[in-house]
């Protein structure tokens, strides 16, 4: 009997230090068994456990996009026992990964729109995932105009340095990078809060649909402006966290009202979310 | 369907014989309590009781069980990779489960065993397990199996299902399995009409000793955040202990917990009962808690069982009327008394 619990064994091929605090980390991991890549097939937007043998799993959105293949990735900020104990693991190490799980962003209601993105902090991951493939050259011509609002506390903070700065030389993607604040003088990019940042940069909600990830005073603060820019709340995309166990609607603790944020989420509309108990 | 009548000690021979191909299930008396355990030499089955305390739910979900295992010794070439612990399915039988422990399998199967997902352990326990319920002449004075589709004698869900006819056992085989149980036992005779009628009555008469009235009709059309966000929530809580009682007790209860551990080299992950009753259930790695306080928690216990429940599969409450949170309860939080305001709100 097919078991969903059981995780595909990987191993860790790459560790990426993000951030200047040492805190954020991207593990590159490969499968051992290749047939596992092809099971493992997966839609920006979707999450997946972290499985270490001894310690237990989390819950971590993919980082990587299905465009990129023969890897699979995850950014992991080190909070408790499972994410101090992968922050000390070594490239080389087996472990193992169960998914890909939840639903994702709503893909086909996305083509034919612009698509703003409004991510803040370590939450960029599955909106890192969602930009690669949006602008794979099979995939790019499926959306019309693509704006990133993006920011962290510092320069230092910000997650894919390397790909941001190579996102900003692209003429088919519009990246609004900002930090709160910074003494750094040669920053040449925005400084101030990400609501703020996206009340300047963003004109129009005509024909779009904003996706927005970030700590809960960013989406707070967001929220009002793209209401105000005119996006009603069913093109209002947000992802949500939750503490969970199983990742596919068993266990019975991530629920908000009837629907579990592993199953039937992590993506919710505001929409949604407004029909929904506020316990989250 | 077979109805089949055993004199009492026919019967009790024929579960000892049973006992070749099955492992047995039995009430069994436990100091002032029954509690469901293996037939054997130390367990006498006693099915002078009205319920036990706490129901046979763990022959299908144990409380604790090892799911994976591995080991963590870098000299072995699996070395932290996570396989499925060996299991054993072979036959079982719950012999004595009341007809609303019955009927409460029948509620957690939903959530085990869904359309996108099945759980493989709780599934082929499920399956292996033959369920031989035994109806209850004298129901207490806390259940209310009627009020939420049920009933004493209540024959969904059953594999066979026991009249106590007084000096004798009227047994009747509801589905295969229960006849393939039943076809293991000898002796007894077919039951007569007079013994058919003795059957009906006594099972019409239980279901009138039910008293209880808890209306549910209107929970479905309630909208969801208009009871969530309902009035009398911190009240009903005040007193509650979050002693998780209702929760570890009730047989309609299936959340839990996935757990590593580790002794030496050799690790083990399990799952374990959990209880929305507890902080440590929603505590989030970053320290924030959707269930900080009391009053949520008991507020999302009984909303899981009377509305998100009622919404999701539009079959019924998650409850099975058995009652044990109501009598267990250290400080009387009533369900009955929770449902009629939740359904006349």
């Amino acid at each position: 009997m097919e078991n969903p619990y059981l995780p595909y064994p990987v191993r860790i091929d790459k560790i990426i230090t993000e951030t200047e605090d040492r805190n954020l980390k991207t593990f590159r991991f490969v499968f051992l068994n290749p047939e596992d890549e092809e099971k493992f097939a997966y839609t920006p937007g979707q999450f997946a456990e972290l499985s270490i043998a001894g310690k237990g799993e989390i819950p971590i959105g993919i980082a990587s996009s299905p465009t990129e293949k023969g890897f699979v990735t995850f950014t992991v900020n080190k909070t408790g026992l499972v994410t101090t104990y992968l922050h000390n693991m070594n490239e080389g190490d087996v472990m193992g990964i169960r998914g890909p799980l939840g639903n994702w962003y709503p893909w086909d209601e996305m083509e034919g729109k612009n698509v703003i993105i409004v991510g803040g902090g370590f939450a960029f991951t599955t909106l890192r995932s969602s930009i690669i493939s949006m602008i794979d050259p099979a995939n790019r011509s499926k959306f019309k105009d693509i704006t990133v609002v993006y920011g962290a506390r510092t320069p230092g903070m910000l997650l894919y340095k390397d790909e941001l700065a190579e996102w900003e030389q692209r003429d088919d993607i519009n990246m609004h990078i900002t930090v709160d604040g910074t003494d750094d003088p040669d920053w040449k990019y925005n400084t101030g809060f990400v609501p703020t940042i996206t009340e300047e940069k963003i004109t129009s909600a005509d024909n779009a649909i904003a996706i927005v990830c970030g700590p809960p005073i960013m989406i707070k603060f967001t929220q009002p402006v793209l209401e105000k820019l005119g996006f009603p709340p069913e093109r209002i995309i947000l992802s949500l966290e939750m503490r969970m166990k199983c990742g596919i609607g068993i266990c019975g603790r991530c629920n908000i009202g009837d629907q579990y944020v592993c199953k039937d989420g992590p993506v919710f509309s505001l929409a949604q979310l407004k029909e929904m108990p506020s316990e989250y | 369907m077979t109805d089949k009548i055993f004199s009492k000690e026919e019967w009790l021979g024929g579960l000892e014989a049973l006992r070749k191909t099955y492992g047995v299930f039995v009430p069994v008396k436990d100091g002032d309590f029954h509690t469901f355990m293996p037939f054997d030499k130390g367990n006498i089955p006693d099915f002078d009781y009205q319920n036990s305390r706490l129901s046979p739910k763990s022959v299908v979900y144990p409380q604790s069980e090892r799911l994976f295992e591995y080991t963590l010794d870098k000299a072995d070439s699996e070395a932290d990779i996570v396989k499925e612990s060996p299991k054993d399915y072979s036959p079982r039988a719950v012999v004595g489960i009341r007809p609303c422990d019955v009927q409460a399998f029948q509620i957690v199967k939903r959530n085990f065993d869904n359309p996108e997902y099945r759980d493989p352990w709780w599934v082929q326990h499920f399956e292996s397990t033959t369920l031989v319920g035994l109806g209850c002449n004298e129901p207490c004075s806390t259940c209310f199996c009627t009020e939420v589709g049920g009933g004493p004698f209540n024959q969904e869900g059953l594999d066979v299902l026991i009249f106590d006819m007084g000096e004798t056992y009227l047994l009747r085989g509801l589905t295969d399995k229960g006849e393939a149980l039943l076809g293991k036992i000898t002796g007894g005779s077919p039951a007569d009409d007079q013994a058919l009628k003795n059957a009906e009555d006594l099972a019409a008469s239980a279901s009138k000793k039910i008293t209880s009235s808890i209306p549910t009709d209107k929970l479905k059309e309630k909208v969801t955040n208009d009871l969530f966000n309902a009035p009398f929530w911190e009240e009903i809580a005040f007193a509650c202990l979050n002693c998780g009682t209702c929760t570890f007790l009730c047989p309609t209860c299936w959340c839990f917990d996935i757990q590593d551990e580790v002794l030496g080299k050799e690790g083990d992950r399990i799952r374990n009962w959990d209880s929305c009753m507890f902080p440590l259930f929603t505590l989030h790695g970053s320290g924030h808690n959707p269930r900080d306080n009391k009053f949520q928690r008991v507020r999302q216990r009984f909303m899981h069982k009377l509305k998100y429940y009622v919404d999701k599969y539009d079959n019924g409450v998650q409850c099975s009327g058995c009652g044990r949170c109501v009598r267990y309860c250290p400080v009387n939080i009533d369900i009955r008394e929770v449902c009629n305001l939740m359904n006349n709100y």
